[in-house]
């Protein structure tokens, strides 16, 4: 059981890192303009329309 | 076929919505600069897809000295920042260019704090979300290893769980701690009083039995209460934000900028919100006032159909007070600004608006009363516990787990997500057919009400003349229409509608208030009042007229009458089988608003009535114990909004009405005051029975933890199903609803 001592460490760094990835997506305002977004992935920036 | 005929050249190119270009007003008095940054939101409607995304932004980067265009397509804000001397008015004119509905957006500041409070929320939710599940790994393999695991294992797995705890319910459960804080330093209880009581004794015995080294701990619980309370929370201020952003954006739709004459003479945009008393105002031909004058040149005739509720023009003259809302039909018009608590009428008003605001936030709603029978209920059988197991003699510290466990099982989760996410459900659904409800607990106030008021002009009629078919000759109506052609006034406007195009006399002279003439091929033709006309007095019958002379000749007579809006008859039908009854409040003249009651079917109106009367009498209904809906959009109804147990405006009424009505719908019919109520109706009940499982699962659960048999295990499992019972049982209709439909 003593394999315990590094898994849960490990195990809650790898969550920690998701919830600060979600803490900085909300501060941020990766979260304001959900409708916008999934259109933003498709434009082309190089070419104006 | 080639595709691209297909794709509209205006507007929104997948077609999802009609391209429109109703630009309103100048945007220049809402620029904001900041060090050399000049910076504006507009909201711009129509815009659905990527297409429009990518093309209103294209275009409008593609002008001088933009630094940051960005449309949020969620809801309609297009922030744009730049730097030199590029107009604000181009900027706006680009977009409507392409097909698109701009008008200026003042962002104010209860919206800035509104957002941070939803994002912060968000934060609290996610962390709470994640101590929960991290804990509730741990939590499981103590479960799962019950007897098995090693009482060195079992303290340090419960270790770990405080440390994720104890840090995670201080910041996410702040929301809970600080209300509770405050209403308890008043000496009141809310929900949030046995919320805070259950997580921090929760937490504390915990801590204790982890130091002791013993078999229960209930971190997992805690944490799991303050997630699940925090969802509610959380949808409870995005549907707050999310409506008051779009009764925000309603009134920007209308005109909320001046055109205020300087002293030297000269013509500049400005704000509503910026004029104060005394300033000279010049108002355009067709504009719409903002804020209230006393007229100082020009003479003409004025729409007051959104003040007073009278369909017909008023002359007008120097010294006449003209309020916000009313049209300007004639020439442009000089006034000078006066203050609003100066007069009478807007003071009357804004009397009547914060009694009924006072009323409103005394309103108990459905989840304040079941806190209400909740919290003593909780607190006392809690107690009764703990007393009750220690006269049992089993010590202090078992009888403590015993009645904390009550009071995490008794987890007023259901309790508190019960009403919010009804709320939601049915709110977005109302969005979706273009209502926008001011706030949550207007649902239960719409569904209660048992009483319908309508105003007449402009809420069950259009608000404009229509002249009546076959009340004249068409050939003479067509000669009448080439003098209507060059007025403004909303009968002659009628006239032209029914005319279609056609010529235009020459040299239409317009006499304000008595009609307009012309020498048409020698011929001198009048247009206008009886008396203009050479006509006698007619008997008032309800319907507007006027007549149309050649040559001094016999006058001939136009009838017109304020046509009903569609759908008004099976509206009507409709809520009298729902078992509502109706009235009608009009300050219309009586003939009109007879004729309409006629139609309607409706036995119980009033006409004439002033501002003040329209209160009283909802006064009146109120003592006689009838719950009144009152729908209507003047200036003159919007006391009688506040003061009605719940109200609804449409979408062009005034904004001082949709401020004061409970929600805002949209659209040219009437369809939408029937799915209101149904929607509130359904919701409501949905409510009831969310209150009602609630009940039934604390009935099932708290004997169970009173007898100490709720370990954390049971207290874990029950806390998470009745939640989930309870979400179900909110999204319901709209699953099936949708599928139906």
């Amino acid at each position: 059981m003593s394999v315990l001592i590094y898994l849960i460490p490990i195990a809650l760094g790898l969550g920690g890192l998701g919830l600060l990835a979600f803490i900085w997506a909300a501060r941020s305002g990766q979260f304001d303009d959900p409708d916008g977004a999934k259109y933003r992935i498709l434009m082309d920036d190089d070419e104006p329309m | 076929m080639n595709a691209m005929t297909d794709i509209p050249a205006q507007g929104c190119p997948s077609g999802l919505a009609p391209a429109s270009q109703d630009s309103q007003g100048d945007v220049s008095a809402f620029v904001t600069t900041k060090k050399g940054l000049k910076a504006l939101s507009l909201s711009v409607r129509g815009a659905k897809c990527g297409g429009c995304l990518s093309k209103i932004e294209g275009a409008v980067k593609a002008l001088p000295g933009i630094s940051e265009a960005r449309l949020n397509l969620s809801n309609g804000r297009f922030d744009v920042t730049w730097t030199g001397s590029l107009d604000a008015n181009r900027i706006a004119a680009t977009v409507s260019d392409l097909g698109y509905g701009v008008s200026a957006f003042d962002p104010d500041r209860g919206e800035e704090a509104a957002k941070r409070e939803e994002r912060d929320l968000l934060i609290a939710m996610g962390v709470a979300g994640f101590a929960a599940a991290n804990i509730m790994l741990l939590s499981v393999s103590v479960w799962a290893g019950h007897g098995e695991m090693g009482e060195t294992t079992r303290r340090a797995m419960h270790a770990i769980s405080g440390a994720i705890a104890l840090p995670a319910a201080a910041f996410s459960g702040r929301v809970f701690f600080k209300s509770a804080w405050n209403v308890l330093k008043r000496g009141h209880a809310n929900m949030d009083v046995p919320i805070s009581l259950a997580v921090l004794l929760a937490l504390g015995v915990s801590v204790a039995e982890t130091i002791r080294g013993g078999e229960h701990a209930y971190f997992d619980a805690s944490v799991m209460l303050l997630f699940f309370l925090l969802i509610g929370r959380f949808l409870d201020a995005r549907l707050r934000r999310r409506a008051h952003l779009a009764a925000h954006d309603l009134a920007a739709l209308q005109s909320r900028s001046v055109t205020r004459l300087e002293a030297d003479g000269t013509a500049r945009s400005a704000k509503a919100s910026e004029i104060a008393a005394g300033d000279m105002i010049l108002v355009a031909p067709g504009e719409r006032l903002a804020v209230d004058m006393d007229i100082v040149e020009g003479t003409g005739e004025v729409d007051e159909s959104l003040v007073s509720g009278e369909a017909l023009p008023r002359a007008i003259a120097p010294g006449s007070r003209l309020f916000a809302g009313t049209v300007n039909l004639g020439q442009s018009i000089r006034g000078r600004a006066i203050s609003p608590a100066a007069d009478s009428l807007l003071a009357d008003i804004a009397g009547m608006l914060e009694a009924g605001e006072q009323r409103r936030s005394s309103y108990r709603r459905i989840a304040d009363k079941a806190v209400s029978l909740y919290v003593p209920l909780v607190h006392t059988t809690a107690a009764l516990t703990f007393i009750g197991w220690m006269l049992a003699g089993i010590g202090a510290r078992e009888a403590l787990m015993i009645a904390v466990s009550t009071l995490i099982i008794t987890c007023p989760c259901a309790l508190a997500l019960a009403a919010p996410v009804v709320q939601v459900v049915t709110s977005g659904r109302l969005f979706r057919k273009g209502v926008f409800l001011k706030s949550g607990d207007a649902l239960e106030r719409l569904a209660t009400c048992d009483h319908v008021v309508f105003d007449k002009t402009g809420t069950l009629t259009l608000g404009e003349a229509e002249l009546v078919p076959g009340s004249a000759p068409q050939d003479l109506v067509l000669r009448a229409a080439r003098l209507a052609r060059a007025s403004r006034h909303p009968l002659s406007r009628a006239l032209v509608k029914a005319a279609g195009a056609g010529q235009v006399a020459a040299h239409v002279t317009e006499y304000p208030g008595l009609g307009l003439e012309a020498e048409i091929d020698g011929v001198r033709t009048r247009l206008g009042s009886a008396e203009w006309a050479g006509a006698g007095e007619a008997a008032e019958d309800g319907k507007l007229h006027i007549w149309y002379s050649e040559a001094g000749g016999p006058a001939h007579r136009f009838d017109f009458e304020d046509a009903l809006r569609p759908g008004s008859e099976q509206l009507a039908e409709q809520l009298k089988a729902r078992g509502l009854s109706l009235e009608i409040l009009s300050g219309d003249r009586e003939p009109a608003v007879a004729d309409v009651a006629n139609r309607l079917g409706v036995s119980h109106w009033t006409a004439g009535a002033s501002p003040a009367e329209k209160a009283k009498r909802l006064e009146t209904l109120r003592d006689e114990g009838r719950k009144v809906l009152m729908v209507g959009d003047g200036l003159n109804d919007a006391g009688s909004l506040a003061l009605a147990h719940a109200s609804l405006a449409p979408g062009g009424a005034m904004d001082v009405s949709q401020s004061a009505s409970d929600a805002v719908y949209t659209g040219a019919g009437l369809d939408a005051i029937l799915s209101i109520v149904d929607m509130a109706r359904g919701a409501r009940l949905r409510m009831l029975q969310n209150f009602s499982l609630a009940a039934l699962y604390n009935m099932i659960a708290v004997p169970v933890a009173v007898a100490g048999f709720a370990t954390p295990l049971v207290a874990a499992i029950a806390m998470s199903s009745s939640s989930i019972i309870v979400t179900l049982n909110a999204i319901r209709p709209a699953v099936w609803k949708r599928r139906a439909s």
